[in-house]
């Protein structure tokens, strides 16, 4: 038995550093009653995402989705429920939109930005911001092709933002609903390692939206090789943060339907911007009627010169 | 509104409330938005007639002058009311699901008052559009506009920002922005029929 002198208090100030430390070594941290239950919650995704490394975005994200299971406690009638999807700061919701610009091969956005943390701060006002630079943009553009012709009155065409919204808001609701209920019937057939909740679908679909709104004021450029030129790099961009998220959740299918869904997300993109660009703007050089006594070359080139 | 409660309570006084004493308020109201300072007076006096009343200006001066025209044209008066209060609303909910501690209605209150410099505008414009048609028209009514979209964003921020937890300030402030965006946009393209 040792002397009671020999007994002391050791200071275990830093408990990061200690862990740093003894890597092998394994700490229990004690947090409050609702966590225990949750443990097992998280433990199935957990380490269903490890075998993945791919997917893993950082080493925490394991304590993430211990944590993700406290967070949806409160009834769904409560305003306390709609808070957690409006839990995101400012750093975050940027960091979503460079990573929804700038999609790196392999990296999944869900798992490097999103971590059990969807907001739906994002895919609203994305939507809505979506919504106002295409009625605006149109205008803008039509107004400026339509500038020099005597026959032009200009109006404002306030009920093209209501279509606008119509069409923007369905597409970021509609389609995740579509895809999150496809990939659950394939779940149940299929073992898959990788699914996704709803709000998952929604944000990376309302992120991936956000390349449209600079697209969308540089439409107004009033040439048609330029703006077939930006649909191509938006669509690049978002529909390779589409398909690298959802790849891993449909790899260990069928072949067939895997190739086949990753298409029809990326068509239905596709339908998305260019269905926008032909409604909302018009052709570029199609109303460019040459006006009284100038030569016929003069007038064809001063038209496509503009 | 707010007062009701107190000239209510009183015993035997069951006069509504003078009409002179709510216009002041609502006068007061005015000045603190056209100056603004850090000052909580449409905090805790908020009322609901300044926006009323300036969205209705607002959504007269706005609407179109004909039912019929032959394309789709600038919004109608009961669109304009929609948009001020439906976009108000939106922006009231984002911010307390942000985590703000505002009141709903001081909210509405203080979006509603800040469309007093983009009101104003309105008004410079269409007496703009009296005159000759033509691009320097165009830029008086810009010029005009681009002032009163920052002095609303500058007054309404100076009312909401310290109700926001800090590290969500931008994401708060944010659609404000494009709320009177919105606006100043239909101001600048309202052309008379």
């Amino acid at each position: 038995m040792a002397a009671v002198g020999d007994l002391q208090f050791e200071e275990f100030g830093n408990a990061a550093a200690t862990a740093a430390e003894n890597p092998g070594a394994t700490t229990i941290s004690i947090e409050g009653p609702g966590e225990s239950p949750t443990h097992q919650a998280g433990l199935p995704r957990g380490s269903g995402g490890e075998e993945d490394d791919e997917l893993l975005g950082n080493d925490d994200s394991d304590k993430t989705e211990l944590l993700a299971g406290q967070k949806k406690s409160s009834p769904f009638w409560t305003f306390e429920y709609y808070q957690t999807f409006f839990d995101v700061d400012t750093y975050q919701v940027f960091d979503r939109i460079k990573g929804s610009l700038l999609p790196i091969p392999g990296k999944n956005f869900v798992r490097l930005y999103i971590r059990s943390n969807p907001d739906l701060y994002g895919p609203f006002w994305i939507c809505a911001t979506l919504v106002f630079a295409i009625a605006i943009s149109g205008n803008l553009s039509n107004f400026l092709i339509h500038l020099g012709e005597k026959t032009y009155h200009y109006v404002p065409e306030f009920r093209k933002v209501s279509i606008a919204a119509t069409i923007i808001y369905a597409y970021a609701w509609l389609v995740p609903l579509a895809l999150w209920g496809f990939l659950m019937w394939r779940n149940s057939k299929v073992m898959n390692i990788v699914s996704y909740s709803f709000l998952e679908i929604v944000c990376v679909y309302g992120y991936s939206l956000f390349i449209y709104i600079p697209t969308a004021v540089l439409w107004i450029i009033p040439q048609k090789a330029v703006r077939w030129i930006l649909v191509m790099i938006a669509l690049g961009v978002s529909g390779s943060v589409l398909a690298m998220t959802f790849w891993p959740a449909v790899r260990e299918d069928n072949r067939r339907i895997a190739l086949a869904t990753i298409v029809t997300i990326v068509l239905l993109h596709t339908l998305l911007s260019v269905g926008c660009l032909a409604y909302f703007f018009d052709a570029p050089e199609m109303d460019h009627l040459p006006t009284a006594t100038a030569a016929p070359n003069q007038t064809v080139a001063a038209a496509k010169a503009s | 509104m707010a007062k009701a409660a107190e000239s209510s309570g009183e015993p035997g006084t069951t006069w509504p409330r003078p009409l002179m004493r709510d216009l002041k308020a609502v006068g007061k109201k005015f000045m603190h938005v056209l100056y603004p300072r850090k000052s909580n007076t449409l905090l805790r006096d908020w009322d609901l007639w300044g926006p009323l009343i300036l969205c209705v200006t607002l959504a007269l001066m706005l609407q179109r002058s004909s039912v019929d025209s032959e394309k789709d044209g600038g919004p109608q008066f009961a669109e304009v009311f929609v948009i001020v209060w439906f976009g108000a609303v939106t922006i009231t909910l984002n911010s307390k699901l942000l985590g703000g501690n505002i009141s709903f209605f001081q909210s509405l209150c203080v979006l509603g008052y800040c469309i007093l410099p983009l009101t104003v505008a309105m008004l410079v414009c269409r007496l703009v559009l009296l005159a000759e048609q033509g691009p320097i028209n165009f830029m008086v009514r810009l010029f005009v506009v681009i002032v009163m979209f920052a002095w609303s964003i500058v007054a309404s921020t100076a009312f909401l920002a310290d109700s926001q937890p800090p590290n969500r300030k931008a994401l708060a402030i944010y659609p404000v922005f494009l709320f009177y965006f919105v606006i100043s946009w239909m101001i600048l393209t309202f052309t008379p029929q």
